[in-house]
């Protein structure tokens, strides 16, 4: 396939990687997905760009970077606001953006969430590792040479195929609304839920929770009130699966993330659906945040729901 | 590198005589108690055991436990579960994740319907069978034991009560079993360890541990693929490159693998290090 040095990095952000929606297949070789934190926004920004739903975008985390455009592209930012502007000028999120050769997109930092998107027309092409190009941080796996992108980097884009006058869209606000609702964050119960008497399951689902610093796209640490298992047994390492809130000894839940271990031996009290999983991919350090337990029915009926609301006929509205 | 690594030992027969040798040495983990919940546990047809046993692990993945803790017997239901699991794919699978004695299964419940699913997970579990269809490959390591590679050397012989020299002839002289990967890419979980061996954790992880360290973790050992942050004493390390993804499978040990360490001295290391074999 044709690639086209779409875009030169002149400044980085403080950490900016390549992400699709996840490496899949592969936990049985030690390999957790990556891919974007809040898929939901990638998902929407390519839909803008008129991509298919896994072509890869760039990840920013808190400040976003600079970016010249070496070819005119369509493209879209989705996620949190971190004040984008092109050559100075700001520009609105989830919408369909084009730039002409020599522009600049200038992404500053959080008014709102951790994460902002850009995703380009033909998606950034970085060549796939293992089906994916994902950029697994904590691994220096795939992505743009297995780490966050630094001043002077290109990246390449694949071919163009709509003509430069296709519609432009926008995401509807109300569907925007629904999909980044400020309500608890929805969990089921964990595999070890049984480990924890019914007052410290109804005190985990009942307290607030606040993200600490170490946080990181492997795991969520979170301070708050602490939960102790009825017995101190030993659990056999087990496969861990997206989005579980494991209880380390310390009794503070530990939300296991896109770059999770595996495998685990801490007892896991409850698991974020997946529903819900991109609004954990916009918590920052310091933010607050609440469980509440549904059953897996209601899990699976709510990720049926956002994915009628994802639908581009239901979702996008034209450009004005 | 082909000398040390891909040596097949294709004599199944000789393979069950081993593993009969070493189920009568083999005790099971006495911590290992797993904790299930009654109310959410589909239990299995057989009304005699309760394994294996299917269990909805979040809204997106089950988990079939084979059985209860660390053992030889539980590895093989394991391994031939996961077989199973590749060789009759389900369209919706999106990960699986073996380990001592279950495995996780996750999948994208828009694709297929969890009842479904989980009807999929029972259906192999139908077939899965007890018989040991391939023989397990066994691959040899080399491991240099020197303490410029190795900072915790000293600390596990003292706590065997072993020289140095004594403690690398002992850890190289079993088979040690790959029970499966995880935690972190191409990482073996290992086990087979003599008793003597055994040496708790790190209080304090280290913040990077250097790719190919070979370690042990309480009755376990393993080998560091990447360089990455870890608790696990680190008594050596080997030239091989046990993890590249660029390659297919990108692990180059496999769980079921029988894994024999051979040691070597320090320049041969170096010169297998520079040579390629990482």
């Amino acid at each position: 396939m044709a690639l086209y040095p779409a875009l030169s990095v002149l400044s980085p952000g403080f950490l900016t990687t390549v992400q699709d929606p996840g490496r899949y297949h592969c936990a049985e070789w030690g390999i957790s997905p990556a891919g974007a934190a809040d898929c939901v926004a990638l998902r929407l920004g390519n839909l803008l760009v008129g991509n298919p739903p896994d072509c890869a975008g760039l990840e920013m985390t808190l400040v976003g970077g600079s970016f010249k455009f070496n070819s005119p592209r369509r493209i879209a930012i989705t996620g949190s606001y971190f004040k984008p502007t092109i050559d100075d000028q700001p520009v609105p999120l989830w919408q369909s953006l084009d730039v002409v050769t020599g522009q600049v997109l200038h992404i500053g930092s959080t008014e709102s969430g951790a994460r902002c998107y850009l995703c380009v027309e033909g998606g950034i092409e970085v060549g796939k590792l293992l089906s994916s190009s994902s950029t697994h941080v904590l691994t220096s796996l795939g992505g743009f040479g297995g780490r966050g992108l630094k001043a002077g980097d290109v990246l390449d884009c694949g071919p163009i195929h709509e003509p430069a006058d296709s519609p432009k869209f926008i995401v509807r606000s109300d569907v925007l609304d629904s999909l980044y609702h400020g309500g608890p964050i929805r969990v089921v119960p964990g595999l070890q839920s049984d480990w924890f008497s019914p007052s410290a399951l109804s005190m985990f689902s009942s307290s607030e929770y606040s993200v600490k610093e170490e946080s990181n796209r492997m795991g969520l640490r979170l301070a708050g009130a602490k939960v102790v298992p009825l017995t101190d047994q030993n659990l056999v390492t087990e496969g861990a699966s997206l989005g579980s809130v494991q209880i380390p000894p310390d009794g503070e839940p530990i939300l296991l993330f896109v770059e999770h271990p595996t495998t685990g031996g801490y007892p896991k009290i409850a698991g974020v659906i997946l529903a819900d999983l991109h609004r954990i991919g916009q918590l920052r350090p310091r933010d607050k945040v609440t469980f509440r337990f549904v059953t897996e029915e209601e899990a699976v009926f709510l990720l049926a729901k956002q994915e009628s609301l994802l639908q581009p006929g239901h979702c996008l509205v034209p450009a004005p | 590198m082909s000398e040390y690594t891909h040596k097949w030992k294709d004599k199944q027969d000789g393979f069950s005589r081993r593993f009969g040798e070493r189920l009568a040495l083999w005790s099971v983990d006495s911590s290992s108690k797993i904790g299930y919940r009654a109310l959410n546990t589909l239990t299995m047809a057989s009304t005699k055991s309760p394994y294996p046993r299917i269990q909805r692990a979040s809204d997106h993945s089950f988990i079939v436990y084979v059985g209860e803790g660390i053992s030889r017997s539980n590895h093989r239901s394991v391994l031939r579960l996961y077989r199973l699991l590749q060789s009759k794919p389900n369209a919706a699978t999106l990960n699986i994740h073996p380990a001592y004695s279950s495995v996780l299964v996750s999948f994208n419940p828009l694709i297929t319907h969890p009842g479904k699913f989980e009807s999929y997970l029972r259906s192999l579990l139908d077939n899965v069978g007890n018989e040991d269809t391939t023989p397990p490959r066994v691959v040899t390591v080399p491991v240099c034991y020197h303490y410029s590679l190795a900072p915790d050397l000293r600390f596990v012989a003292n706590h065997a009560a072993l020289s140095e020299e004594a403690l690398a002839r002992a850890h190289a002289s079993p088979e040690y079993l790959v029970y499966f990967l995880g935690f972190s890419p191409g990482f073996p979980y290992m086990g087979g360890l003599p008793l003597e061996l055994e040496t708790p954790r790190l209080q304090t992880p280290r913040t990077a541990v250097p790719a190919g360290s070979v370690a042990i973790g309480g009755k376990q050992t393993g080998i560091y693929p990447t360089s990455s942050p870890g608790g696990w004493r680190i008594i050596g390390r080997t030239p091989l490159q046990l993890f590249d993804p660029t390659r297919n499978p990108p692990a180059l040990l496999e769980m079921g693998d029988l894994v024999r360490f051979q040691p070597i001295p320090l320049d041969e290391y170096d010169r297998l290090e520079k040579s390629g074999a990482r």
